[in-house]
């Protein structure tokens, strides 16, 4: 396959930065996206040019590293995957493919496509948590009766990856969808209902301070979540939120 | 409960109320207005009670008017929150492949909405005002001095609705309102909390309400221009 890419590069969180056009020959439609960025990147660096910085890690979908914005949409066209399960064989010989950089307030441009998601680290410390005595007298798991459909709400809000795609396909930018998987993960659970107040509380304040957006429902967030992560943990949390407002 | 509209999930929850309250408002608004193309006399007695019982006068319009103007100011505040928290845009950005065109353009249909409110009021409310609480004439009769001349809410209505303009323009706001509903109908429920087993029912009934309604506004301006 023959492609244009047009990539955002960006030397530092300074600078401006610019869309530059690549062009690629003889790529395989085997190969994943990041590996095809591989390939480009050596033909930069035997050229002697800058090598274009993104993020990733595993590799596998597991990790929630990797971060590109394309063709206008978080992860790219595919559903349910991350950049690094995005393969080639998704775009056709001659394609032009835009590839820029979380976009959000929040999540700053550190360089080129790598985006600061710190926030995402500080709203977790602000409640993402549940405090347990692990002295070596944990009490075991199956000793507290747990409703299987609970049980299997609060796994399914604990697979989010944390990897910012929500907050990037939102026309708001908001994190609604990244921190109402980390509330409910423990709002359903025994474990998490002696800090829920507080818990809520203390991330929404978090979030609100870090300049994400408010949440308008329009579920593009849970479209483009590799996780798919469901709304209803959103109006699970507006609801531990007005929960604990009430309470005081 | 202190500072709830400092939040996010706070102010998102109270633009959920007030469209809830609005949405019950509209029905209402409804359910009298279309008396006037079945009972032109109900219709009377229903715009005459409704203009000259002091509870509605006194509470609930006040109420209305409050609900109004904080739904589009809140709505404006929100609108403008967003737009800070992404400084610099997508080169391309392909929203239709995971969002609805309604969810994505709520401030221009709501926009739309409150230009057509105010048109909508300078018709029919501020004139409504000056009769009764400027001139004081509380009859509501076509002739104050002729007690036989009958209730005049029927005949000004009919006679607004005799230009045309003025039937394309309330058409166009209506149809505003059934694209600002089909999103914000849902998206009310989902921001006070409420997504359950009952939303997928709750979708057909918000797409009845949301295209129905505006429906019926709009066959309303019709029948009276071509009827009379």
């Amino acid at each position: 396959m023959n492609l244009t890419l047009k990539i955002w590069r960006q030397k530092s969180a300074k600078d401006k930065g610019k869309i530059v056009d690549y062009t690629m020959s003889d790529v395989s439609p085997d190969m994943s996206f990041l590996e095809m960025l591989d390939v480009l990147n050596q033909e930069l660096i035997d050229k002697g040019e800058e090598p274009i910085a993104f993020d990733h890690d595993c590799r596998e979908g597991i990790c929630g590293m990797c971060s590109m914005f394309v063709n206008g949409q978080a992860h790219g066209p595919d559903r349910a995957i991350t950049v690094c399960q995005l393969h080639m064989r998704s775009f056709k010989d001659g394609d032009t493919i835009y590839i820029e950089p979380w976009r959000a307030k929040a999540f700053p441009v550190i360089k080129d496509l790598i985006v600061d998601r710190s926030s995402f680290d500080r709203i977790q410390h602000a409640g993402g948590f549940i405090s347990v005595n692990t002295s070596g007298n944990t009490q075991d798991a199956n000793a507290i009766p747990i409703n299987k459909h609970d049980a299997d709400a609060a796994f399914d809000a604990a697979t989010c990856i944390g990897c910012g795609a929500c907050v990037a396909s939102c026309k708001n930018s908001s994190a609604m969808l990244f921190v109402s998987a980390k509330v409910s993960q423990f709002a359903l659970l025994p474990q998490g209902q002696v800090e829920a107040t507080d818990r809520v509380m203390n991330m929404v304040k978090q979030m609100d301070a870090e300049g994400f957006g408010n949440c308008t429902n329009t579920g593009a967030c849970e479209v483009e979540c590799p996780k798919g992560i469901s709304l209803e943990n959103i109006a699970r949390m507006n609801r531990e939120y007005l929960k604990a407002s009430f309470k005081g | 409960m202190s500072g709830i509209l400092n939040s996010s999930i706070g102010r998102k929850f109270a633009m959920a109320l007030s469209a809830l309250f609005l949405m019950v408002f509209i029905l209402q608004h409804f359910a009298i207005n279309i008396l006037s193309v079945f009972s032109p006399d109900t219709f009377n007695e229903a715009s005459h009670f409704m203009g000259t019982f002091w509870a509605v006068q006194f509470i609930l319009q006040p109420v209305l008017i409050f609900g109004v103007i904080f739904h589009f100011v809140m709505g404006f505040v929100l609108e403008i929150q967003n737009n800070r928290a992404r400084q610099v845009s997508y080169a391309k950005s392909n929203g239709a492949a995971n969002s609805s065109w309604m969810s994505r353009n709520m401030i221009w249909s709501g926009g739309f909405i409150l230009v057509f409110i105010v048109i909508h009021m300078i018709d029919f409310w501020v004139h409504e005002m000056n009769v009764k609480y400027v001139a004081g004439d509380m009859s509501g009769l076509i002739n104050p001095a002729d007690p036989t001349s009958g209730f005049r809410y029927y005949e000004e209505l009919v006679v607004k609705f005799v230009p045309i303009w003025r039937v394309a323009l309330y058409c166009v706001g209506f149809i505003f309102l059934a694209l600002h509903l089909l999103h914000g109908f849902g998206s009310a429920f989902q921001s006070i909390g409420a997504n359950n087993k009952y939303t997928k029912a709750l979708k057909g009934v918000s797409n009845v309400y949301s295209i129905g309604i505006p429906a019926g506004f709009i066959f309303i301006a019709l029948y009276h221009h071509f009827a009379h």
